[in-house]
């Protein structure tokens, strides 16, 4: 049907795009990871599996990954118990305001992501926005510190950060919700409480899905929020990465620890499709 | 011209419409609409698209709410209830199966919702199935179903909550033509059956006629003619109704002296006197053979026409006739081949059927 140079035209570059910045350093890393480095910070290619057992050996690798999925779980749950509502009340309740808080759930999106980590900076410091507040109000009496610099403040700014990727898909499958399926829930009986749970839940959950794996996944891989906010409690895998391939220059774990990572990610958007499947009717 | 009908007896009447106004925005749906239905009926809201009669449904199932008028089930009012505290179930136009519970589960969802005692559900349920000969299917998701087999699970899965009226918002236009006409006659002994109320909203007049026990006519939100098909067909009370039910001649008719003209064609009438507008069916009109033109009958009339056109029919032919002053009459007829020229034709006086209105619009 098409020609060959046609075809070969919309084929080609795809293909070397995929292969250069995707097969290539996934490929280096994977090599990395199996090489090791001199104390002099030279990178020897000897094959080993120093660096996977060394993430067993050393307990600050696991704690942190542990931590780091610990935030992301909180994340996820918070996202999803604040983005579900808010995509309900859209789809179901919003009716001619739709247009309007719908461009207002997305516009952090817009927002650059460092902006609003400098946001929440100056919001849960010390002399920052929260504390002055309290202050004011006589709630307390010196500056609460813990605000800032710590899981907490990282799992408030991620939630910030990742909601509108919940909202988005939930919404999405909500608005797919076959209005006349309700009103025959109605007619069979069911009060507007059992209709949501037996009928508009089970039909929004590929979306909720969706919206949880967006929440986990970015946040797992998170480094800027930590980095920001989280102080030296609050880091999560990623800053050890950074750290690895930077200031530490031991490129060989940094690899090793990357590819556990991706596993990890792999591992959960391969169950998460299977779900998926298991819950879309359509 | 709002033709609200008789309020029949209070022991016959099961639901009431009274008065019932909807509009939406400033388009006015339903205009004091009035409508008593008997416990038992096979009841018909038949109209064209806009005539509101999906509305009057839906107010009926709880899903609108109406802006004035009241709705009573026996003696209790319907109209402040919420959908899911009336006692009506729905059949969808789209059948609106649940596409996440297996076809059981479908049809007990109305079972758990009314808390049915959990070991009675499967009877019921497989009751229901076999009700609309959909026993094997108990199992299956809706999506492998066909529309068919879908509809019939829509029905089971309203009946199975034995409704005290049901109500089907053009279940079967969704449906080729043979098995359109295979699940009306279904629908209609189903209904027989089980001796509930069903209250059908449909646009085809045929499949109103076939089915109902009575045919409401909407038209632009007031009912223009309610009553038993063959009454309706019989005995239209307006030129729409005539139009709408089955095909007519319309005959504009000027009245003096006992005798009706429209152009040409005069018939004996014991009507008032003036202009009048008559609907005349095209099966009312019959050829008069030759050899017994010399005859004639006082209730009779008879005209002479040209035959345009003659389409085949099987059993009958449709002729399109020139009767002169750029008239043209339909006549369905019986005929033994292919027609021509100038013929006579006669209809019998009293089937020349006098309408309240003059016609036009």
């Amino acid at each position: 049907m098409y020609s060959r140079s046609y075809k070969a035209a919309v084929t080609i570059p795809p293909v070397l795009w995929v292969t250069a910045f995707l097969l290539v350093p996934y490929a280096l890393l994977l090599c990395y990871s199996f090489w090791s480095v001199t104390p002099a910070k030279e990178i020897v290619h000897s094959w080993n599996l120093k660096n996977y057992l060394d993430l067993f050996r050393n307990s600050m690798y696991p704690t942190v990954l542990f931590r780091s999925m610990r935030i992301a779980g909180a994340v996820t749950l918070l996202a999803l118990v604040l983005g579900y509502p808010l995509a309900y009340y859209l789809s179901f309740h919003a009716g001619g305001r739709k247009e309007l808080l719908y461009q207002l759930a997305i516009i952090p999106l817009w927002a650059s992501y460092l902006v609003r980590g400098y946001a929440w900076k100056t919001i849960l410091g010390t002399d920052g926005v929260l504390n002055g507040f309290l202050q004011y109000a006589h709630i307390t009496r010196y500056p609460v510190e813990f605000f800032l610099y710590s899981p907490f403040a990282v799992v408030l700014t991620l939630t910030h950060i990742y909601t509108p990727f919940t909202f988005l898909p939930i919404y999405a499958s909500l608005e797919h919700v076959p209005r006349n399926l309700i009103e025959a829930s109605h007619d069979l009986g069911a009060p507007p409480a059992k209709t949501f749970l037996r009928v508009i839940l089970p039909l929004s959950l590929p979306g909720v899905l969706a919206g949880a794996t967006f929440a986990f996944v970015l946040s797992l891989g998170d480094f800027l929020a930590p980095l920001l906010v989280g102080g030296s409690s609050g880091i999560m895998i990623s800053n050890i990465v950074v750290t690895l391939f930077g200031a530490a220059y031991d490129w060989p774990k940094g690899a090793a620890i990357s590819l556990c990572i991706l596993l990890i990610v792999v591992g959960i958007l391969f169950i998460t499709e299977r779900v998926e499947k298991r819950f879309s009717f359509r | 011209m709002s033709s609200s009908p008789q309020p029949a007896p209070s022991a016959q009447t099961l639901l009431s419409i009274r008065s019932v106004a909807k509009r939406f925005g400033n388009r006015e749906i339903l205009k004091r609409i009035s409508l008593d239905v008997a416990p038992g009926e096979f009841l018909t809201i038949l109209g064209e698209s806009g005539s509101g009669k999906t509305t009057l449904l839906r107010l009926v199932a709880g899903f609108e709410q109406l802006d004035s008028g009241e709705i009573w089930m026996a003696d209790q009012r319907l109209d402040q209830q919420p959908p899911y505290r009336r006692p009506v179930n729905t059949v969808f136009q789209n059948y609106a199966l649940f596409p996440h519970l297996s076809v059981f589960e479908n049809i007990a969802y109305g079972l758990r919702a009314a808390k049915t005692t959990n070991g009675e559900i499967p009877a019921r349920v497989t009751q229901a199935l076999d009700m609309v000969k959909m026993g094997e299917f108990i199992a299956s998701p809706p999506s492998r179903l066909s529309g068919g087999q879908q509809q019939r699970v829509a029905l089971a899965r309203a009946l199975v909550n034995r409704p005290r009226v049901l109500l089907l918002d053009e279940p079967l236009s969704a449906l080729d033509a043979n098995l359109r006409r295979q699940m009306q006659i279904e629908l209609k002994s189903l209904q027989r059956e089980v001796g509930i109320t069903f209250i059908f909203v449909t646009h085809d007049q045929e499949e109103a006629m076939a089915l109902s026990d009575r045919i409401a006519l909407l038209r632009a939100g007031v009912l223009e003619q309610v009553g038993p098909p063959r009454e309706i067909y019989g005995r239209p009370k307006t030129s729409y109704a005539a139009q709408f039910i089955g095909q007519t001649n319309l005959l504009p008719a000027e009245v003096h002296d006992g005798l009706a003209s429209s152009g040409a064609i005069v018939w004996r009438t014991f009507e008032a006197a003036g202009k009048a507008m008559y609907s005349l069916r095209p099966e009312c009109i019959r050829l008069v053979p030759v050899l017994a033109q010399a005859s004639s009958d006082a209730s009779l009339a008879r005209f002479r026409g040209r035959i345009r056109n003659q389409t085949f029919g099987g059993a009958m032919d449709l002729l399109e006739v020139d009767c002169g002053d750029s008239q043209t009459l339909r006549a369905k007829i019986a005929a033994p081949g292919p027609l021509g020229g100038e013929q006579v034709f006669e209809f019998f006086a009293d089937d020349a059927i006098r309408l309240d209105d003059q016609g036009g619009a």
